[in-house]
């Protein structure tokens, strides 16, 4: 059986892990490298690295940093932040780098998605959706949650979805940080219309808001960065507790 | 011992790569016949679609030189299903090792199926020595809409909705669904073994 996936999120600024986190048994806590594969060795599905770097070296940075990571992760990664041409995810994928994720320039040019999927496949190309519900339906939003747009979250995934988006990653504006749970009804919306995976971000304070999205909302895989980097919720006993729920999971 | 990585128009070849390295092996990614023929194992990876790598091959001639080889053999992914003797992606006749087509997942109930495959999914029936080290029931990351189906050559078997080769082996040729590569330790067993043959 294919298993639900628990993914850390990794922010990256110019090449430093940004959150404060404080494991004892590795060196350099700000290293990507070293916390990734930590991730990788208690056993995260998958990794995210999200790039806020917002300086004009971050392309050269970027890039060195994915192949190192490349070298050193021996589980899938995506990448995201920032990327907005077939150029960027070229330079990205050739560094080692296994998926992308896309937000805002594909939302702007939405011709992006047919053009990166025809050009590297589907499989890689991740669509980031920013969403907040408002007025009795959820919307997307861009630029890091700073620009409201008119667009209903649905429409925009299913659309993407048509053009070649391969991957879903949703994170709840109104649950983020909020450790009150992911946002179970449009998780349930996104995974029941598209017929690609979902992967549910922003909320997670529990070990059983992991098993509610699973469960209730049907989603394929729940990402989460707090939590993990503060150890609130170490990844073993998160797997085991889910194991014991009945869901699929990896050991 | 040389290990050469075949050099050809679908992506992933650089995972390999690093995968090897992370073993302390070094690999020569190459589309050179001489090197190929004389490397003591050729690992032919790929992420991409069947036709284009197909004609690529071809027009290289690289898919008899494939066909020729007497070393061992591991074909990863898209490699795998080229190794096959059809598939329907495009409908592309293929090389041809094993005599099985590959065909698209069809999900029964609309979008119960989430296509591609993408993720953690366990293999069963393990028998290749290049499972040697790795338990039955172990999970590997799989990225796929194509499936190779069941058949003689199958050493292992994976499960979405319908059972189907996660594995393949005939004389010296072997092949994985799944990314060895970036399936954490249990990949890394299934690389060390296939390189120890």
């Amino acid at each position: 059986m294919l298993t639900k996936r628990i993914i850390p999120c990794l922010d990256i600024k110019d090449g430093r892990t940004v959150k404060g986190v404080n494991f004892e048994n590795i060196r350099d806590a700000g290293d990507p490298i070293e916390l990734g594969a930590l991730y990788a060795q208690q056993g995260a599905d998958e990794l995210v690295f999200l790039d806020i770097t917002a300086t004009n070296e971050r392309r050269k940075t970027l890039s060195e940093l994915v192949t190192r990571i490349a070298r050193h992760v021996n589980i899938p990664f995506t990448v995201g932040g920032g990327i907005a041409s077939v150029e960027d995810v070229n330079v990205l994928l050739n560094a080692g780098a296994d998926k992308v994720s896309v937000n805002t320039a594909a939302f702007r040019d939405p011709g992006l998605l047919n053009s990166l999927s025809r050009e590297f496949g589907s499989q890689c190309i991740v669509l980031a959706i920013d969403t907040r519900f408002e007025d009795g339906d959820w919307y997307v939003y861009l630029n890091g949650g700073r620009v409201k747009t008119d667009t209903r979250t649905v429409d925009w995934a299913k659309e993407a979805v048509d053009r070649g988006a391969g991957e879903i990653l949703l994170t709840s504006m109104n649950n983020d940080g909020t450790k009150q749970g992911f946002a179970l009804d449009i998780t349930s919306r996104l995974s029941q219309d598209l017929h690609v995976p979902v992967i549910a971000s922003g909320g997670a304070g529990t070990m059983e808001h992991f098993a509610d999205v699973f469960e209730k909302a049907h989603a394929d895989a729940a990402l989460a960065a707090s939590i993990f980097h503060y150890k609130e919720i170490g990844i073993p006993e998160l797997k085991n507790y889910l194991y014991q729920r009945g869901i699929q999971i990896r050991f | 011992m040389k290990t050469a990585i075949i050099k050809y128009n679908a992506g992933n070849i650089r995972s390999v790569l690093f995968a090897l390295e992370r073993l302390g092996v070094e690999a020569t990614v190459t589309d050179d016949p001489e090197t190929l023929i004389s490397a003591d194992k050729v690992i032919f990876p790929g992420v991409g679609e069947a036709s284009t790598a197909m004609q690529y091959l071809r027009e290289r001639k690289l898919d008899r030189l494939i066909r020729d080889l007497q070393q061992p053999v591991l074909g990863i992914c898209l490699g795998m299903q080229l190794l096959c003797k059809h598939s329907e992606e495009n409908n592309t006749d293929c090389i041809g090792i094993f005599d099985l087509p590959v065909k698209k997942f069809e999900s029964p109930v609309e979008n119960l199926l989430k296509i591609p495959q993408i993720g953690w999914n366990n293999i069963t029936g393990l028998h290749s020595v290049i499972f040697e080290h790795v338990p039955q029931n172990a999970y590997m990351y799989f990225v796929h809409s194509y499936y190779a189906a069941l058949g003689a050559e199958t050493t292992a078997i994976a499960n979405y909705v319908i059972n189907y080769s996660a594995a393949l082996q005939k004389d010296n040729f072997y092949a994985v669904q799944f990314h060895p590569e970036k399936s954490a330790e249990a990949g890394q067993r299934i690389i060390e073994s296939f390189l120890k043959l």
